[in-house]
């Protein structure tokens, strides 16, 4: 048996058999902190390979210097689920040809395993393996707690190549991806920058505004007719979001409530509450902060689940189908409750759905929170300048001056009012924000489409156009 | 009404909030307008500055608005302060 | 109904702008401590024009000016008083005059801008051992006063003492306030709680207050807001007997009888007087018989 373990990164490309026109993928455990899609890329261009369409789960400023990889035609395509601000400006002033594709969390692990964007070699930053490429992220220096999006490029991409920072003996413990499915395995001096990787804690907000909003999520939630045993909650790590955790965590607490589980990216305030039982169990796609990694470390109710276990449309079932409740943020939500989290209110691009549109499809209450301006600009628009999640799977917007129900949740809509939550129409929301920044003048991008976005079943419902 | 005779600041970089610079001198308006509204409030941003100074009798200066999304209010009150304080009326 | 005032720094454009949503029943625009000297032109400036152009929603607006020993305090007011707050709340008043010279230069603004005479109210913030003495003509000073407003830090170094958290240093001064303006027929206000990071202290402080017979109480933090209004707020337990005691009452007069008790206890003018404030106040705050 001849060894996986490859003494160079560029040996371990020409291996696995990487040539121009193909497709390499990544995924974003790392975060900002990530050296491995860096690394590996430049290794590329050295080797003369171009032509490369790039399948990334999400894409971070750190990861800034794919610039020359796209002006040098290494790249030429580019699939992921959220690129932050300062790579979003570049593609929206036209760095690419081709239309970047932004999927969802739940939708890019289907067009994998459907064979729709097939991907060649998949790099998988592992902060542990061992030589035949079992591997995890709960250990080692650059340790990330869950792998989950790691999944389908381990389990679909024709080749697999494992980088580590922290190689250990045959076999690692508690591995998260099993040497099965890889190819070639890797070690490197540093997989990523570990403050980079995940924050020390994540911190509630301190802005009166957000904890407002999070007060009124949690009288919303509390009167849903959804909160009682067996409930199941997702939110993200936004500060009023989290705030919105914890007040809800006293709640549960007082009422005595014993929830199914929490899911999604996991912080170490959902880690409280599975401590304090306010959940049984954690289902965890990607740690946020050293807590969830701790945590995911060490209880068994704290689990690590696949993309596609996460949220694919493709499976059999996923966690987002049994959430009860999830709350989302939004940079601009239109009167049709049509939710933008792409783009910014001019328009450039500075984000991506994620898991948005897939919990807000499965989840029976989606929750924006989200302050009625940021600034001068209002929240409440006609149109959004790019649908993320359409407005049929969005049930309410909480804002700090009142709260608007879709007209769709009739049930909803009664059951707040009864109890006495400041219910107003979305139409008044735009106007009171209006009333106070005034009518701000449109935006319009009508350049050539920059990128197209492409929801969860694989229909394409919105496309993104170039500025300047 | 008194003339500006001084040059004068007012306000922050603060989000929400926006810093104004006034300079006597120079023939007519000069205006030079920052916004991270600009494509939004811009031309808004410019009238206020405009309907101010007009306010307050100031014809020759140079005048520079670096706003980080102050509502009008504010900008107003930004402007109107480091007009008096160039008139060392403050 | 003021349970709960909220300061607020003056020149601060993203805090003030919102703070009419934070829950408290008056804000305090703060020109004074908030406030460098070099900036008192352009905070009284914004305060005015925040005012003006967006208002508190529901919220009254206090502002507070600069003492009547600095340079500032009639700039404030003469700024100020045209957008009408309800109440002027001016620093370090010690004694009667200390009110009639801010009541005096009130009437003249009011008079040059036609406004009606006493339309702007005064709450007197004493912060002082000689206040405090004087506090009760100070309450009583002129009809513009509604109310006196006790600041606990810059007492107790006058005071020569340390402001703790349990606040036994200012308990005497607290006692005094109170019966100083329930005398004079105005209401009185407490000093904020300063741990901001206290969730749980602040309700002891609050409730404190109240058992005192404070009407509310000021907060520094909006995190404070929530646990004033809840502690400053008739239970429901209380709206509850409230209401039957009065309808004791009311069916003791139809049966003439001249003494009526209710469970077991006999309802004198005192419980009938707190019945009906508790009931006043539960019908201002929205707090019906059918929350019960």
């Amino acid at each position: 048996m001849e060894t996986k373990l490859v003494k160079t990164l560029r040996e371990a490309i020409e291996l696995a058999g990487l040539e121009s026109g193909m497709s390499v993928s990544f995924h974003h455990h790392l975060r900002n902190g990530d050296y491995t899609l860096n690394m590996v890329m430049d290794q590329i261009a050295e080797m003369g390979i171009r032509n490369l369409t790039l399948n990334a789960s999400s894409l971070f400023d750190t990861h800034l210097p794919l610039e020359k990889h796209i002006r040098n035609h290494v790249v030429s395509k580019i699939n992921t689920n959220y690129m932050s601000a300062g790579l979003g400006r570049l593609i929206s002033e036209g760095l690419m040809e081709e239309p970047v594709d932004f999927r969802t969390h739940g939708g890019r692990p289907r067009d994998i395993a459907l064979g729709i964007t097939p991907i060649d070699v998949a790099f998988i930053a592992a902060p542990a393996s061992d030589c035949a490429g079992n591997c995890s992220g709960k250990f080692g220096p650059s340790a990330c707690g869950s792998l989950g999006y790691a999944f389908p490029d381990a389990m679909y991409a024709k080749k697999v190549i494992v980088i580590t920072d922290h190689l250990v003996e045959y076999p690692l413990s508690g591995w998260s991806i099993p040497e099965i499915y890889v190819d070639y395995v890797v070690e490197v001096d540093a997989i990523g920058n570990p403050a980079g990787i995940v924050s020390g804690t994540t911190k509630i907000t301190r802005d009166p505004v957000g904890l407002i909003m999070a007060e009124t999520a949690v009288k919303v939630i509390a009167h849903s007719g959804l909160l009682k045993d067996g409930f199941s909650f997702q939110t993200g790590a936004g500060g009023a979001s989290l705030a919105a955790a914890r007040f809800l965590m006293d709640v549960m607490l007082r009422d005595n409530i014993k929830g199914s589980f929490a899911s999604g990216g996991i912080t170490g305030y959902l880690v409280d509450m599975l401590n304090a039982g306010c959940f049984r169990s954690l289902m965890d796609v990607q740690c946020f902060d050293l807590k969830a990694v701790e945590s995911i470390r060490t209880n068994p109710n704290h689990h690590e689940i696949s993309a596609m276990h996460y949220a694919s449309p493709a499976a059999a079932s996923a966690v987002v189908d049994k959430l009860d409740v999830v709350i989302l943020g939004a940079t601009e939500v239109d009167t049709q409750f049509n939710v933008n989290v792409h783009t910014d209110s001019s328009g450039y691009i500075m984000g991506g759905s994620g898991g948005h549109s897939d919990t807000a499809a499965g989840a029976k209450l989606a929750m924006i929170i989200a302050p009625l301006f940021r600034a001068r600009l209002p929240i409440v628009t006609d149109r959004v300048s790019c649908i993320s999640t359409p407005g049929k799977d969005i049930d309410v917007l909480v804002t700090q001056r009142g709260v608007a129900v879709n007209p769709k949740n009739q049930e909803l809509l009664l059951r707040l009012k009864d109890a006495g939550l400041p219910v107003t129409e979305m139409e008044t929301l735009k106007h009171t924000a209006e009333k106070i920044t005034g009518t701000p003048k449109k935006a319009v991008a009508n350049g050539r489409a920059v990128a197209n976005v492409i929801w969860r079943d694989g229909t394409q419902i919105d496309t993104i156009r170039s500025i300047g | 009404m008194s003339k500006i005779i001084k040059p004068a600041v007012c306000g922050t970089l603060e989000s929400s909030d926006a810093f104004v610079t006034l300079e006597p001198g120079g023939e007519g308006l000069d205006i030079q307008i920052e916004s991270v509204v600009m494509k939004q409030f811009g031309d808004e941003i410019l009238a206020v500055t405009k309907d101010v100074l007009r306010e307050f009798g100031v014809d020759n200066a140079r005048v520079s608005v670096v706003d980080r999304g102050a509502l009008e209010c504010v900008l107003r009150a930004r402007l109107e302060c480091a007009v008096l304080r160039a008139k060392g009326e403050c | 109904m003021r349970r709960s005032m909220l300061f607020l720094p003056g020149n601060t454009p993203n805090i003030i702008q919102n703070g009419g949503i934070l829950g408290a029943d008056a804000v305090i625009l703060d020109l004074e401590d908030a406030v460098a000297p070099t900036e008192k032109d352009s905070a009284r400036i914004l305060v005015r024009s925040v005012i003006r152009a967006m208002g508190f929603d529901r919220c009254e607006v206090i502002v507070r000016i600069n003492s009547i020993d600095t340079p500032f305090w009639q700039k404030d007011l003469d700024a100020i008083i045209p957008v009408r707050p309800h109440l002027i709340m001016p620093p370090k008043t010690a004694c009667v005059q200390d009110v009639l010279t801010v009541d005096a230069y009130i009437t003249h603004l009011e008079e040059k801008l036609g406004m009606e005479h006493g339309s702007v109210g005064l709450i007197p913030l004493i912060e002082t051992a000689l206040g405090v003495e004087n506090a009760f003509q100070i309450a009583s000073a002129c009809p513009r006063v509604k109310a006196i407003f006790l600041g606990g830090e810059d007492l107790t170094a006058d005071l020569h003492c340390k402001r703790t958290k349990e606040g036994e240093e200012i308990s005497y001064a607290r006692c005094r306030l109170v019966c100083a303006a329930r005398a004079a027929g105005v209401e009185v206000y407490d000093t904020p709680f300063t741990d901001v990071n206290d969730d749980e202290g602040i309700y002891t402080d609050a409730a404190k207050a109240k058992s005192l017979g404070f009407t509310g109480k000021s907060a520094i933090s909006p995190r404070h807001v929530k646990a004033i209004n809840e502690v400053f707020s008739p239970s429901l337990k209380d709206i509850e007997y409230a209401y039957e005691v009065m309808e004791a009452i009311r069916i003791g007069k139809e049966q003439g009888k001249g003494a009526v008790s209710l469970r077991g206890k006999m309802i004198d003018a005192p419980i009938v007087a707190r019945a009906m404030q508790t009931i006043e106040a539960a019908e201002e705050l929205g707090l019906g018989r059918e929350d019960i």
